[in-house]
């Protein structure tokens, strides 16, 4: 093991501040759903990032994780050697404590052909009034490896964060790369999500993104799964709710362009009070082996499902509250 | 029968629906504890008047009173109806995405125990270490769906429950579980409002109703009413 040590004391050694700003960031990491204990435990991979202040990295055989500061920001690459395994996943911890400023994170993801790895990402923006993240990612899953990558974010309640986070994802033969994204807790702010997934020969690419959407809150998805080698397979998941006077946009494309490739599209939103929300799928085949589908459903909230649970005792803004988080997976 | 025994009174209940009127002066009693069965055909009327003793939208009669508990709910949304111990069971359940199948069952009676959540499902013969960990969705057939939404009736210890042909959608093997369970519900002071098609589940009860083109035409005994029906 390259370095086992927790990162409270690897901050901890330089100056106070550095830990309390440390521990200052783990309880923003709590907040948007991480685990501090777990990094504190030094036992995984980790990466703790503040603004464009690296806070610790832990690495792990089989992982390497660099991550220099930028003036605005952090870039960081992070390698999974070929054939590595981990049996616990790799914590990210993007986060920012103003209230106002700006972090741009650069990530390259390099997973080594038959590594198999999983990543839990956790954004946290807890006191954003006028605040903006950019995550511009490059993701490469090699031949027969296996990337599941969680990212989960927290905005705090204001809603003054605009997010753009956007990946270029490259999947080898037989590689496998599952994305969730999930923002579901506070207010959104301004949120751009924007993904693109080629697939090799036999490849899988699974992307999910879930959003609840509140007050004024503008949410945009863009996804796009390139279908390119022969048996590639891919699904866009698109689960959002908006209520109040937000706003959602999605715009999903899947492309079949080799024999045998099977692509699917799935959205599903609600809409509550004066909000608005859109859904664009496009479908290109190029290859007459290619199959390509797609499936959306926008509207209220369904009129059995709110009665069933209120005939169980639930007031209409509790029941509301079940279906959307059963919708987004959060219960 | 004692006044103080009638634990829903709905009196005279007229719907029209798009110029169509669905219940037609509806009077009806069921008395705390007991099994009344609702006969009829397709089309009587018998799922709208159980829409209508729930609250559901649409179903809001335009003359007459319900009283439950002695208290009248014309008013009340569902909820509050459902907190005076009033529910129902739909004939055909609905899906939840992502609602894990013990969140579901609790959501009647938070304080429930590990023991009884376990219960409830035994007693509509699913196995909880099975059915616990998976959602309330799509994966699941009709007749699963349909055994949980009794579940979800009976753990919720409602004073009264309305079960929407609870015998719908569920195989001949298991008729006999939703017979039990019923059962079980009444012993335990539970009134049961049995909407059903069939004569066997009806003999299960302690007095029947039939209902003809939106009307109660006749209550009962089962085996009277049994005659009654068409």
């Amino acid at each position: 093991m390259e370095m086992q040590q927790p990162l409270d004391a690897a901050v901890g050694r330089d100056s106070i501040d550095w830990t309390r700003e440390y521990q200052a960031i783990l309880r923003a990491y709590e907040q948007a759903g991480g685990s501090p204990a777990v990094l504190r435990a030094g036992r995984v991979a980790a990466l703790v990032v503040n603004a464009n202040r690296v806070l610790g990295i832990i690495n792990v055989p089989g992982v390497t994780i660099d991550a220099e500061p930028l003036s605005d920001g952090v870039q960081v690459r992070i390698v999974a050697a070929p054939g590595a395994c981990l049996d616990r996943p790799v914590h990210l911890c993007f986060g920012m404590l103003p209230e106002t400023g700006t972090q741009r994170i650069i990530a390259e993801y390099e997973i080594g052909a038959g590594a198999q790895v999983e990543f839990l990402a956790h954004c946290t923006f807890p006191n954003a009034r006028d605040l903006q993240h950019t995550m511009e990612a490059q993701v490469h899953v090699g031949e027969g490896a296996c990337l599941r990558y969680t990212e989960a974010h927290y905005h705090g309640p204001y809603g003054g964060v605009v997010v753009e986070a956007c990946a270029d994802v490259a999947v080898a033969a037989g590689g496998r790369y599952f994305s969730t994204f999930s923002l579901t807790h506070g207010r959104v702010g301004r949120l751009l999500i924007d993904y693109t997934a080629d697939v090799d020969d036999s490849g899988v690419v699974d992307l999910a993104s879930m959003v609840y959407g509140t007050g004024n809150d503008d949410i945009e998805v863009r996804e796009a799964v390139r279908l390119n080698g022969r048996g590639a397979r891919g699904l866009a998941k698109t689960r959002i709710a908006v209520r109040d006077q937000a706003h959602s946009r999605v715009f999903t494309t899947a492309e079949g362009n080799a024999p045998g490739t099977r692509g699917h599209m799935d959205c599903a939103e609600i809409v509550r009070g004066n909000a608005v929300a859109k859904n664009v799928p496009t479908v290109i085949v190029r290859n007459d082996g290619a199959h390509v589908t797609h499936e959306a459903a926008i509207g209220s909230v369904n009129q059995k499902e709110l009665e069933t649970l209120m005939a169980r005792g639930l007031d209409e803004d509790t029941a509301v509250d079940v279906i959307i988080r059963g919708m987004l997976g959060q219960l | 029968m004692n006044d103080n025994d009638v634990l829903l009174d709905v009196q005279g209940v007229t719907l029209v629906r798009e110029g169509r009127t669905i219940l037609r002066d509806v009077d009806l009693q069921v008395l705390a504890g007991e099994i009344h069965a609702l006969l009829g055909v397709n089309g009587s009327g018998k799922s709208s008047l159980a829409y209508a003793i729930m609250g559901c939208a649409e179903y809001r009669p335009d003359t007459g009173r319900i009283v439950f508990a002695g208290r009248v709910v014309n008013d009340l949304p569902i909820y509050e109806r459902a907190r005076l111990g009033l529910t129902l069971a739909w004939q055909e359940p609905a899906r939840f995405d992502g609602l894990p199948i013990g969140d579901y069952l609790t959501l009647g009676r938070p304080t429930m125990t590990r023991e009884e959540l376990w219960e409830a499902l035994h007693a509509v013969a699913l196995a909880p270490e099975a059915y616990l960990p998976r959602a309330l969705d799509r994966t699941l057939s009709g007749g699963e769906r349909k055994r949980i939404e009794l579940a979800a009736v009976y753990a919720m210890r409602p004073r009264l429950a309305i079960l929407d042909e609870p015998d719908s959608g569920v195989d001949v093997l298991s008729f006999g579980d939703v017979q039990h369970l019923v059962r079980r519900m009444a012993r335990m002071g539970c009134a049961v409002l049995l909407i059903t098609h069939r004569n066997e589940m009806a003999a299960i009860a302690d007095r029947a109703s039939v209902m003809h083109a939106g009307q109660i035409v006749m209550t009962g005994a089962p085996e009277e009413a049994q005659l009654a029906y068409p």
